[in-house]
Order: C-alpha cells, then structure tokens, then sequence
C-alpha cells in the first residue's frame, strides 16, 4: 500500500514539474524545475526495480544537464520575450 | 564572475561527499549498481558544481583544462594497455588475465546471499575504474569549454 502512495506521488510530481518547465518565464527557473523533473525521474527508475538507470538519471540529467542549461543562460538573457505572431 | 556566497559555500561543502560517493560507485561496479560510466558522471557532477559555482578565471587557475585531458587520456590509456597485457599471457584480446596471476583481485565469489567481497572479478574493477577516470575528464571538460564562451560582464 504504501509503495502504490509513494508511486503515485512522483507520477503527479512527474507531471507537475513538466508543467512547470513549460510554464515558467524565468528560464532559470525553469531549468531548476527540469533538474526537478530528472530527480523524480531517477526516483521513478528506482522504484521500477532500475537502480543502474537511476544512478545515470541523477548524475547525467539531474547535474550535468541542469548545469550545462545555466551555463547557457549565464551565455545569454534569463527572461524568456512573447513571440510575436 | 563568481556566483553568490550561498552557492559558493555549499558547492565548497557538497564537493567532497559527492567525490567520495562518485568513487564508491566506481570501486563497487562490479558488486552494486552502477559502475564506471555512472560513477564518472557522480564525480563530474562535482566537478561541474564547482565550474559554476566559481568564475572561469579562477577555475582554469585551479585546474586548467590542460589537465582534464590528461585525466581523459590517462583513464583511456589505462583501459587499452589492460586489455592488451592479455595478449602477452598467450590468449585473446581482452580475455580476464587477472583471474590466474597472483593473489591480486582473485578471491573467490562466496556461493549464496553474502555482502559481496572487493577483492573479486579479476580485471573488471580496474576497467571500472579506467572507465570513470575516463569520463570524469570527457564530461568536466565539456562543460568547461561551454563555460569559457560566456561573457564575463554579467
């Protein structure tokens, strides 16, 4: 039972910081939220019974690539510009 | 330039648990999940935590990139001279050569649930451990020519 509550916990954490990537404008925030996204990814990896995954979900996509986005807004603007049609 | 006094000093405190976790997963590859691959990228994860934390003169007066590719070179040199030794014992490329020469490594695995025993597998650690030398200089020394393109006025 309290695997099944745990489970869906990061399912709907899953979802909610995948929303929160598409919503934010502050792009270092919405590199924050995908380093959250990849974190709950690893921990869904782990608790599909995929230890060796999950270890190379959290260092590659939890550190490296949350590093390399902030990199790369330091490289250029934080705020996200309206598009224009 | 250097980000704030927060980030610095828990980048300066988290540095060296992640350093020590990232070699406990190299060591233990052939015992617990993970292995080289996983446990070099733990380890660049630290190295990268440090690169933004701190500004790209300072880290390149630190560490310098000369010295990342020497880490690369050395861990991939490491792995190919350990494969090849096996051709001078009279067997193929690769094969495990660690298994017969001195007690080095060569313990026997316990049969039934047992915590596992470092002193086992052969050659396999020292691949491990050549694999994460390997990439712990690969993946650092990306990130840190990503960071010399960025300016340094903001």
């Amino acid at each position: 039972m309290i695997e099944l509550v745990v489970h869906a916990a990061v399912l709907v954490g899953l979802i909610c910081a995948a929303l929160l990537v598409i919503h934010f404008r502050d792009l270092l925030s919405a590199a924050i939220a995908f380093g959250i996204f990849s974190f709950l990814l690893s921990l869904e990896f782990y608790i599909l019974q995929a230890p060796d995954v999950a270890i190379a979900e959290a260092g590659i996509g939890a550190g490296l690539t949350t590093a390399i986005f902030i990199v790369a807004i330091r490289g250029t603007r934080r705020m996200e510009e309206e598009v224009e049609e | 330039m250097n980000m704030s006094k927060i980030v610095r000093s828990a980048a300066n405190l988290l540095f060296p648990f992640i350093l020590v976790f990232g070699f406990y997963i190299v060591l233990h590859g052939h015992l617990t999940p993970g292995g080289g691959f996983q446990g070099g990228a733990v380890i660049a994860t630290g190295f990268v935590l440090m690169f933004v934390a701190y500004s790209y003169d300072f880290i390149t007066g630190c560490i310098g990139a000369e010295s990342l590719h020497t880490t690369e070179t050395i861990g991939l040199l490491l792995f190919i001279v350990t494969a090849l030794v096996a051709l001078g014992f009279g067997v193929t490329f690769f094969t495990n050569w660690m298994l017969d020469v001195g007690p080095v490594l060569n313990n026997p695995v316990a049969y039934g649930p047992n915590p596992g025993d470092l002193n086992t597998a052969g050659f396999i650690p020292v691949m491990n451990l050549a694999v994460g030398i390997e990439v712990l200089g690969a993946l650092s020394v990306i990130v840190l020519y990503m960071l010399s393109g960025t300016k340094e006025e903001i």
